[in-house]
């Protein structure tokens, strides 16, 4: 950004099919995900096999997630997250897409992945879809780490 | 739907479009054209200038007709910078104006400007002892607004008029938020300078005026023809002008008792929001505030969520100021208040009107509440299940 000049005129931050004012407007399947998120909620005891926790609410947005593996496979997700529509909405879908996966194949989610399952989300957001990805990554290392103590 | 959200436009009133229509039709001339036809024009223009000027207590002659606010504040700030420039080159503003009075702070800083920001205090009041002693030799302006878009906590105007005059300073008022929504000509605060925008109040969108107190030092900042006193080069926009006037006498007819009838609403709201919310607070309450506007914080939400989670209720409620919605930067508002990030990030702005019935603020509240409790069911931060 730093190396932006900001005396030339960029149509850049213009969207080129004018959705995306200064107010978001976000899909049916956003807004779904917001509305109803799919596995809300926090692990605990034998289940919580790993977890992650991403964010600060003091300067934005905050996740935590848990997992339960079995089988080398996430059994269980659970999260809960602090923030705005987008932020709730991708931490939703990732556990959508993580949830009976093998963990090779759940540490390979990208952010990308998680928008794309969406059908898009306003480019303002798109840096929200990075919390769910780095909070499972955080609760795979964890568990991980949890297996190898003696 | 249920549009709560006065702060940002108001629905055009009934009378104002009628007002305005033969001027988009018909009467469509120039009012620069030499001809009657142009003359037509020109006198609608001179009849809504008398009228405006006369809510306002001023001379026609010291109203300056503009396209938004956003280009009176320009207008004032850039305006009186360029005529007193070689006089001094300090400006105060306080901490919490509109992003019109900020960002052009900004842009003359950038210009080799000095601008001092005024804090306020935990109520959202700006310290007018700390602005007083922020003026020095070379101040040259001071722009405080009357009242704040986010919090609709009314500022000392009157007092830093007194504080700020005989110094030779121009003080400049962005009344964009309280113009019809107090009693009391616009003149009276003692203002040098005061901006009023029409679409705020009940008006179009596209006019806004600069009353421009006679004597004041002020400099055109567009190039171009004469209109407007030499101030605001470009043809007048005839329809909006008219609109505006009209607006302007309906914001002043039964305005007393109109505003208690939405501070009545405005009290109700924030009581039921109160009981019906666990740890939920109104920004600025000891405040004195302009009756329409409360702004609602609420722990461990985020303010845009709520805002969506109303949306789909079909209730339209603000965070911040318009402009700042889709920023990841909470208001500069409430931070300049004291509140934390979290805090500033948890709040939403309501801001009632004239459509604004009691069962509107019932099933807002009862909404607010659902979703508010549902997003605390989702965060992830403290134990509150609401």
């Amino acid at each position: 950004m730093s190396d932006e000049r900001d005396d030339v005129h960029d149509d850049a931050e213009i969207d080129p099919e004018g959705l995306e004012g200064p107010v978001l407007f976000y899909n049916e399947v956003v807004i779904d995900h917001f509305m109803n998120p799919r596995n809300v909620g926090e692990l605990a005891g034998d289940e919580a096999d790993g977890f992650g926790l991403v964010g600060d609410p003091s300067c934005g947005d905050q996740m935590k997630l848990w997992i339960t593996v079995r089988d080398g496979r996430i059994a269980r997700i659970a999260f809960k997250s602090f923030g705005c529509p987008g932020a709730i909405a991708t931490s939703s879908m990732l556990t959508a897409l993580a949830e009976n996966r093998t963990l090779d194949a759940a540490r390979r989610i990208t952010d990308d992945d998680v928008v794309e399952a969406l059908g898009g989300i306003p480019e303002k957001k798109r840096h929200c879809s990075l919390l769910g990805v780095r909070a499972l990554q955080a609760a795979i290392d964890d568990w991980e780490k949890r297996r190898s103590l003696p | 739907m249920i549009y709560l959200d006065h702060n940002a436009t108001t629905p055009m009133a009934p009378r104002v479009f009628e007002a305005m229509l033969p001027y988009l039709k018909e009467r469509f001339g120039n009012p620069s054209s030499p001809y009657r036809f142009g003359n037509e024009a020109r006198t609608a223009v001179e009849r809504a200038r008398k009228r405006i000027a006369d809510h306002v207590g001023c001379r026609p002659a010291e109203i300056v007709f503009c396209s938004s606010g956003t280009e009176a504040d320009n207008l004032a700030l850039r305006g009186v910078a360029r005529a007193l420039g070689s006089k001094g080159r300090h400006v105060v503003v306080s901490s919490i104006e509109h992003h019109a009075v900020l960002n052009t702070g900004r842009s003359l800083e950038a210009e080799g400007w000095q601008v001092t920001r005024v804090p306020v205090t935990a109520d959202g009041v700006v310290d007018a002892d700390a602005l007083a002693r922020s003026l020095r030799a070379d101040t040259v302006l001071v722009s405080v607004m009357h009242a704040n878009n986010e919090t609709g906590v009314v500022q000392p105007v009157e007092e830093i008029a007194r504080r700020v005059h005989g110094r030779g300073i121009v003080f400049h008022t962005d009344a964009v938020q309280s113009a019809g929504k107090l009693p009391g000509p616009l003149a009276g605060l003692g203002a040098d300078l005061v901006t009023v925008s029409a679409h705020k109040l009940y008006g179009p969108k596209g006019a806004a005026v600069l009353y421009a107190r006679r004597g004041t030092p002020i400099s055109p900042v567009t190039t171009g023809g004469a209109q407007e006193l030499g101030l605001r080069a470009g043809t007048e926009n005839v329809a909006a002008i008219v609109g505006f006037a009209e607006a302007m006498a309906l914001a002043f007819e039964g305005q007393d008792v109109e505003g208690r009838r939405q501070a009545d609403l405005r009290d109700r709201l924030e009581l039921e929001v109160l009981a019906a919310v666990p740890s939920a607070r109104v920004h600025g309450a000891m405040a004195p505030r302009v009756p329409n506007t409360s702004s609602l914080g609420f722990q461990a939400v985020d303010g845009e969520s709520i805002v969506l989670g109303l949306d789909v209720q079909g209730i339209c409620v603000s965070t911040g100021s318009a402009c700042s919605t889709g920023e990841p930067e909470p208001s500069h508002v409430l931070l300049a208040m004291g509140l934390s990030r979290e805090e500033a990030q948890g709040t939403i702005r309501v801001s009632l009107g004239r459509g604004t019935r009691p069962q509107d603020i019932d099933l807002a509240v009862r909404a607010l509440a659902g979703t508010v409790a549902r997003l605390r069911q989702i965060s992830s931060v403290g134990g509150t299940a609401g």
